[in-house]
């Protein structure tokens, strides 16, 4: 039961960085390489149909977790207090800069929600890279110094970084080169799902530039994924464990591999559809292959005293994780349903559609 | 339609750091009663709140697209979404008062035993059809005072005469359910199950055999524990609630200092100022619906100034009451089992809450401005004219 709701709740976020990613990405393209009024405001638009609705995921991701592996929940969103509190502000400025620049006809008021927009959908990407970042390389889990703990095992706190800035030292802080690695993957990843979203939705002008782009992205990404295994390997020598002893979960990294190709050849790709599938492939492979090496773990432990955190030891009881399970398909038969109805209503390209007024 | 989007909006973002804080701040009691609470809160995001927002945008902005009878489709899917969501909502807070259909563990873990005990509660029904009266309350007053506004400042006139009763239908109805039974209903579950809380908000010092009064004005004074120039209606409280002039109802003497709620004056407030405020809303929409059956509210300038400015009042009202809820709940997070010092997050220092506290106030403060503003554009613009 625990590893159903493990998988459950892994879709459901990854549902979320493909939904609410490609949000983050317009908002990035939008920020560096909109220039004219009429892509900013379509550009926006790509994003402000959406946003709303992408966001649910994260709720529900939230929400399930909390409700199947409360310890967890309880240990990771006290310990990345920091960091959570500043993704919270971001979402509400990115929010507010989407659903308030059409508000007045200033270009002085547009510009200022465009670079709100624009900004923390750079910072929410960075951050949220951040995030995976520190769950693979592991936290100080019990706050240990010295072979004392400060706290019950299960539960440590960040500062948002430490003098060393090294994912090596005792007590790792939110930002450390190794973090900021996959920040920069997880940034890079998204502004790729972006542009393809923008290439799918408009006929913004930029559109011509933006396989450009994409392809350049791609070629950095992929110096700095090489660069993250070449380091992980330090950082967390148990990585690949899994990968070994269990040969097919070596699907997860051909996904992302395959998303890379891909998308290292999109100026051949005709139809918009496909290369917005090669960047949802460098998501999922992406976060599953990230899981799959650390599985069953979700947490590791960077001492020698605290167990690290695992869907085992983390969980709620059988009935309420049974109990869910049984509401949990209703739910999930609903939201299909309404997730196909709304993406039917707003097919196509959205340049002429009524938005906003 | 324009202000309930940007309403929506606000509420959106402001209620993702609600369900964050349960585990940003309060880790403890997370971890404690996640196995009861998990469900009810999981079950708001992935049943109600999809629901919501899938069709809001739609809703919102889909008119054109989709043709009128479609459109009203949405519209009720964002209705049944958000009333839904205030049920799950409220579920969890009710399991909160009155904790039902658990077990406790030898580790202090908080196991649910039964789930539909969570439905069945007998704090959850009243509270929900409160909070929803109390919802229909502010938005109908919301309503009638923008159609007071426009009928004072002469524009949108035949707009201003529309909202002015839908607003006031709507809002003396509400006003009267909220009060009666719902608010009734409320306050007795308070005095069954929380009855430290009771004799707290109704600021009873004292147990008095023959039957409580019920205090109308007077100040707490915790030190010589009474109440200053107290004015009371004798043998009242114990009518209202027990249909008994001269049941006993126990005061705060009766009860451990512990066992009280820690901020007796701001509860005894918080309470008076909802109730008063009901009462207040109740006469005030009795004589505008009144004028506005024999026809002459439309004239009455005095009336429509009272409408007017009785919106703030509604929000006021129904912060308040929340207060009442989680004020009267205190010292515990879950009444009666967990004490709220205890729910704490234990590895967040209390000057990194204070930075990120610091850091809401002044975002919410910029949204609250940024609300004003934008609402108050959209009431000067005014609605578009109706085509005869």
């Amino acid at each position: 039961m625990e590893l159903l709701w493990y998988i459950v709740i892994a879709f459901v976020l990854t549902v979320f960085f493909l939904l609410d990613g490609y949000d983050f990405g317009t908002g990035i393209i939008h920020l560096f390489f909109a220039k004219t009024e009429d892509d900013k405001k379509v550009i926006a638009k790509a994003a402000g149909l959406f946003w709303d609705s992408n966001e649910v995921w994260l709720v529900a991701a939230g929400g399930l977790l909390f409700m199947a592996f409360p310890v967890y929940y309880a240990s990771i969103f006290s310990g990345f207090y920091l960091p959570l509190s500043m993704v919270l502000w971001l979402i509400i400025f990115r929010a507010i800069g989407l659903e308030l620049r059409s508000q007045f006809e200033y270009q002085m008021w547009k510009d200022l929600w465009d670079k709100a927009f624009g900004i923390s959908s750079l910072l929410l990407a960075l951050f949220f890279g951040i995030t995976l970042g520190n769950i693979v390389r592991g936290v100080n889990l019990g706050g240990v110094e010295n072979g004392i703990a400060a706290y019950e095992a299960h539960y440590f706190f960040l500062p948002l970084w430490n003098p060393q800035f090294s994912p090596l030292s005792t007590n790792p802080g939110v930002i450390d080169w190794f973090t900021l690695i996959i920040g920069f993957i997880s940034v890079l990843t998204l502004t790729i799902h972006g542009a393809n979203w923008i290439l799918l939705k408009t006929n913004s002008s930029i559109n011509k530039d933006l396989k450009r782009i994409i392809f350049y992205s791609a070629i950095i990404l992929t110096v700095f994924t090489i660069l993250s295994l070449g380091v992980l390997g330090n950082i967390n020598p148990g990585s690949f464990v899994n990968f070994i002893e269990q040969p097919f979960l070596f699907i997860f990294p051909l996904l992302f591999v395959g998303g890379l190709i891909g998308t290292l050849f999109i100026k051949k790709i005709k139809n918009e559809w496909l290369g917005l599938v090669f960047s949802s492939l460098l998501i999922i492979g992406g976060i599953s292959t990230s899981l799959a090496s650390m599985f069953p773990v979700i947490l590791p432990s960077t001492n020698n005293l605290s167990r690290s955190l695992s869907i085992y030891n983390t969980s709620a009881d059988e009935y309420s994780l049974g109990i869910a399970m049984i509401w949990g398909i209703i739910a999930f038969g609903l939201l299909l349903i309404y997730f196909i109805v709304q993406k039917k209503l707003t097919s196509g390209k959205i340049d002429d559609m009524d938005y906003g007024h | 339609m324009k202000i309930f989007a940007l309403n929506f909006t606000m509420g959106v973002i402001t209620g993702i750091p609600l369900e964050f804080q349960f585990g940003t701040n309060w880790a403890k009691f997370s971890e404690l009663t996640g196995g009861i609470i998990g469900q009810t809160l999981a079950m708001e995001g992935t049943f109600s709140f999809f629901l919501e927002s899938s069709f809001l945008a739609l809703f919102i902005f889909g008119e054109k697209l989709m043709g009128q009878k479609l459109h009203l489709l949405t519209g009720i899917f964002v209705f049944i979404g958000s009333w839904a969501s205030g049920y799950l909502i409220l579920a969890t807070n009710a399991w909160m008062q009155h904790p039902v259909g658990y077990e406790i563990l030898e580790n202090g873990k908080y196991v649910l035993s039964n789930f539909s005990a969570l439905f069945s509660n007998p704090w959850l029904l009243p509270a929900f059809l409160h909070n929803q009266m109390a919802s229909l309350v502010t938005s109908s007053f919301v309503i009638a005072s923008i159609g007071a506004f426009y009928l004072l400042s002469k524009q949108n006139e035949e707009y201003g005469k529309l909202f002015l009763k839908t607003g006031i239908i709507f809002g003396l109805t509400s006003s009267l359910l909220v009060a009666f039974p719902t608010g009734d209903w409320n306050a007795k579950n308070v005095a069954i199950y929380q009855p430290a809380s009771f004799a707290a908000m109704e600021g009873i010092f004292e147990t008095e055999k023959a039957g409580s009064e019920i205090v109308l004005i007077g100040q707490p004074n915790m030190v010589e524990k009474k109440l200053d120039n107290k004015i009371a209606v004798p043998n009242i409280l114990s009518f209202l609630t027990y249909k008994d002039w001269h049941k006993q109802i126990l005061g705060m003497d009766k009860f451990e200092k512990e066992e009280l709620p820690d901020n007796i004056p701001a509860l005894y407030y918080s309470y008076h100022i909802m109730v008063g405020l009901g009462t207040i809303f109740i006469a005030i929409m009795s004589l505008a619906a009144f004028l506005l059956w024999r026809k002459k509210l439309f004239k009455s300038s005095k009336v429509l100034w009272a409408i007017l400015f009785l919106f703030p009042f509604a929000y006021i009202a129904n912060t308040t009451g929340w207060y009442v809820a989680e004020l009267g709940r205190q010292p515990y997070l879950v009444y009666g089992l967990l004490k709220t010092d205890i729910g704490i997050s234990p590895t967040v220092s209390s000057g990194n809450t204070l930075f990120t506290l610091l850091g809401f106030v002044g975002l919410y403060l910029v949204l609250a401005l940024l609300f004003l503003l934008l609402v108050g554009k959209t009431i000067h613009s005014g609605p578009k004219p109706i085509k005869h």
